[in-house]
């Protein structure tokens, strides 16, 4: 039984006709952009199940460590397979430094000047600069003008630097959560700036850079047009099993040629191999991702303040 | 107390910093090198007698290798650029932008972890496979569906393309309204607004310019995109006239010819000026997104 | 006439176009403790920043005038570093450097190249001594600085101050941030090192300055309003009227 009171109370926090439609709207908006995001999940994982589905069954060891045959019909992966850590591996350790030490250029020393903000734009640019002119780049700087020849060497140079943006946006972001305060302590008992970095700012930045490096890998893994024209090749027989068959100064297999070629340019291969070595890339650079998530998120859990 | 090493420290110090400097000037040393080189081998035929500049950027005429008749004009295979990047942001800019705006508002913890784990890794995909996909899975996907003879042309590779932009437009989207003040959305929700309402009139419009950056960035993402569209755009140099027409763009070109041409040869320092139209492109784009997002800041 | 510690000729000190200290002058004596109150944003920390030049570091601060520590130029200083170890600096807000308590302390005498375990250790246990903190974590000096309490931190600060051996120690208002019971053990401290160096105080508390500061200053928007014994500054006859007013609260 409603009293006069009741219905008073109802009238100033009841719902009203506004206040239904109020909901209405806000339930209809949120449901068309859950369908969006499903729009976007349901189509890739459909694809990666695909592409699983038709590609699993020539996955093995085997796979992986013998060299293909029969004109790339058969066989397994080895040579694209450790062509591809080859030029991850030397990419890295040219891109890693410089990188690291251009954010902390960034975030320690520059000064908010128009000079750095050019500094800035220009690694915005190095990143959106497309992948095919780096690999023009490649050819006119290093395989022609530094006389490297199509080489791994130049092929990591080409890749180093186009993966470098990568690093320095993780590694300032990790430099910019160490707080103020610990450098100004370190500065006014006499300090250098160099030693407040090396001392405090980069052991407790060392996870934004870790995060940097993983991510780093995981894209130079996957390219393709930097590398087809400065040191990759189609086919090229090496030892198997030897992680050191590959000179700096030899042409290499890659995993993302590889994939290229068996799909276009081979007459005849079996469908599944061609699903097979974009599920082997496609599964290197999901689980490197995955580690650097994971890597991410320990390491927040152990903060030290 | 005296610094037992003040001497070496001082030296020590400047030569690191000097270092560092080098290191972060490193990337305006590297961009202009990129166009100093490309442009280095293009650069010749711009003085060639038979090359001219405006049939170079205005003829669809493509024809590198013909015997008689050598046509350099890049027309059809920037219509082609264009037409892929547009069908791609048709679809990346509402998908993108809606799911950066549920992941960012109407969603929290555990799901929005999980869904920018997913984002993450949907940016983690490699172009080659994404190609890959282009010609195994859509292919024969838009026959189907759209009763086409071909389904390697534009709509494809826009496809694809807008699968790729959709994480930047995501992550930028959602770092530009992640900017805007919790103390905007708290006003709101005390005058009695929804999520809807708060995003609608009071984010987006105080969002815009870094949502229009992002968007930007999706836009330089898609047109520099080289093996996702060499292989989903089939190959016929031509000006697409619907979504259904295979075509060229100025990226694929350059990575299905540069290997035929020899060096030197016309062809291939044509190659190269066209990686230089590719860089004045992308590099406009992206002066244009830092503008844009600047201009927050003069706010 | 013992000379100056510290003698300022004419410090002006501008952020950009805004000049927040216009031209002040005063000499600070040897082994005292000189207080310095004044409201907010009158200065006194951009002050202390001057003393130890790590105004520097702020982009835009342009400091002119002159400032000597025993005599000396410190603007013509060749090392800095050295500069900044003779000053010793509390900030308001305890700050524990993420490393063990003893490479906290450990950190300044390793910068200026200590190197011997030995003397290492026998200095951060005198460091930590004199700030009373030795008792409270000599079991675990391994403990990171950024997980002690406040207090603790802000002793750690001190003994952080105190590893490089300082001639000049300057608190900027070191128990705005920490308890009673802590803010007066460390008062006891600042009593006992005033034997060995000069601080300089900056505080907001009346009662603090009385009880430890000689003289006083009163800084107001950057200017000198009034230096001079402790009690004149908070009797009832201050030689300016508007420190009275400041003292007893009818502004500020």
């Amino acid at each position: 039984m409603s009293t006069p009171a009741d219905t008073q109370l109802v009238a100033q926090f009841g719902e009203t006709l506004f206040t239904r439609k109020k909901k209405r709207s806000e339930r209809i908006a949120q449901c068309v952009f859950a369908v969006m995001v499903a729009c976007i999940i349901i189509p890739l994982v459909l694809i990666i199940g695909y592409l699983v589905k038709e590609g699993y069954s020539l996955i093995s060891w085997k796979f992986l460590t013998t060299n293909p045959t029969n004109g790339m019909r058969s066989g397994g992966i080895w040579s694209a397979l450790l062509g591809t850590f080859w030029l991850v591996g030397v990419s890295l350790c040219i891109s890693a430094p410089i990188g690291v030490l251009a954010a902390v250029y960034l975030n320690e020393y520059a000064k908010n000047n128009w000079f750095n903000r050019v500094v800035n734009l220009a690694v915005v640019n190095l990143a959106g600069v497309p992948s095919i002119v780096h690999g023009l780049f490649g050819v006119g700087a290093f395989v022609l003008f530094a006389h490297m020849g199509h080489s791994i060497l130049a092929a990591s140079l080409t890749l180093a630097i186009m993966t470098m943006p990568v690093i320095i946006a993780s590694t300032k972001e990790a430099l910019a959560a160490v707080p103020r305060q610990f450098r100004e302590a370190c500065w006014n008992v006499g300090a250098t700036r160099w030693q407040t970095i090396w001392r405090i700012v980069l052991p407790n930045s060392i996870s934004g850079i870790l995060t940097g490096v993983i991510l780093q890998v995981s894209r130079t893994a996957g390219e393709t047009a930097p590398i087809l024209f400065t040191g990759a090749v189609f086919y090229r027989r090496i030892e198997e099993g030897n992680l050191f068959a590959y000179n700096i100064t030899d042409q290499c297999m890659a995993l993302s040629t590889h994939l290229f070629a068996v799909k276009t340019q081979v007459t005849n291969a079996p469908e599944a191999l061609s699903f097979a070595i974009a599920l082997v890339l496609l599964a290197l650079v999901v689980f490197v991702n995955l580690s650097a998530i994971l890597f991410r998120s320990w390491l927040r859990s152990r903060k030290k303040w | 107390m005296t610094g037992s090493r003040s001497k070496f420290s001082t030296y020590g110090e400047k030569a690191i910093e000097l270092l560092i400097r080098m290191c972060g000037m490193s990337a305006i040393f590297f961009v202009f090198a990129i166009f100093f080189f490309v442009f280095r081998e293009g650069a010749p035929i711009l003085a060639s007698k038979e090359f001219g500049l405006g049939e170079f950027l205005t003829s669809t005429d493509w024809y590198p290798t013909s015997m008689s008749n050598v046509r350099f004009g890049t027309l059809a295979l920037l219509m082609g650029t264009l037409s892929v990047t547009g069908v791609a942001m048709l679809i990346a800019v509402p998908f993108g932008l809606g799911a950066a705006i549920f992941i960012s508002e109407f969603c929290t913890g555990k799901l929005r972890e999980i869904l920018k784990i997913i984002i993450e890794l949907l940016a983690a995909i490699p172009s080659i496979v994404w190609g890959f996909i282009g010609l195994t899975v859509m292919n024969p996907l838009i026959q189907k569906v759209f009763h086409v003879p071909v389904g390697l042309n534009v709509l494809n590779a826009g496809i694809l393309l807008a699968l790729m932009g959709i994480p930047v437009i995501v992550s930028v989207g959602e770092d530009a309204l992640k900017a805007v003040p919790d103390s905007y959305r708290e006003g709101a929700l005390a005058l009695g607004a929804t999520r809807w309402q708060i995003t609608w009139r009071v984010l987006l419009p105080a969002a815009k310019n870094g949502l229009l950056a992002a968007v930007l960035l999706g836009v330089g993402r898609a047109v520099g995109e080289t093996m996702a569209v060499l292989m989903a755009t089939g190959h016929s140099v031509q000006v697409p006239h619907s979504v259904f027409d295979s075509c060229r763009t100025l990226t694929a070109t350059i990575a299905a010819e540069l290997g035929e041409a020899s060096e030197g040869s016309p062809h291939y320092r044509v190659l190269f000026l066209i990686g230089i139209l590719l860089f004045t492109i992308t590099f406009i784009v992206n002066l244009t997104a830092d503008l844009v997002v600047k201009g927050i800041r003069k706010k | 006439m013992v000379k100056p510690k510290v003698q300022i000729e004419n410090l002006r000190l501008s952020y950009g176009a805004k000049e927040v200290i216009h031209g002040i002058s005063f000499d600070i004596e040897p082994n005292e403790i000189l207080g310095i109150i004044g409201p907010a944003q009158s200065g006194k920390t951009s002050l202390l920043r001057c003393i130890n030049r790590t105004i520097e570091f702020t982009v835009g601060a342009k400091p002119t005038g002159t400032i000597r520590v025993d005599g000396e130029d410190i603007a013509e200083m060749r090392n800095v570093y050295e500069l900044r170890r003779r000053v010793g600096m509390v900030a308001p807000l305890p700050v524990g450097l993420p490393l063990s308590i003893y490479d906290n302390v450990a950190f300044a005498p390793r910068a200026a190249g200590m190197k011997k375990k030995s003397e290492l250790d026998t200095l951060v246990e005198k460091c930590l001594t004199q700030a009373a903190l030795w008792d409270e974590v000599k079991d675990r000096l391994d403990t990171l600085g950024t997980k002690l309490s406040g207090g603790q931190q802000q002793r750690l600060t001190i003994a952080r101050a105190l590893s490089h051996s300082p001639e000049i120690l300057c608190l900027d208002e070191f128990s705005i941030a920490i308890d009673p019971v802590t803010t007066m053990r460390i008062e006891d401290v600042l009593k006992v090192l005033k034997k060995e160096m000069t601080i300089i105080l900056v505080t907001n508390l009346v009662q603090q300055a009385r009880r430890l500061a000689a003289r006083t200053m009163f800084l107001w928007n950057g200017e000198i309003i009034e230096l001079g014994p402790t009690e004149q500054l908070f009797g009832d006859k201050p030689k300016d009227k508007r420190t009275y007013d400041y003292v007893n609260g009818i502004f500020g």
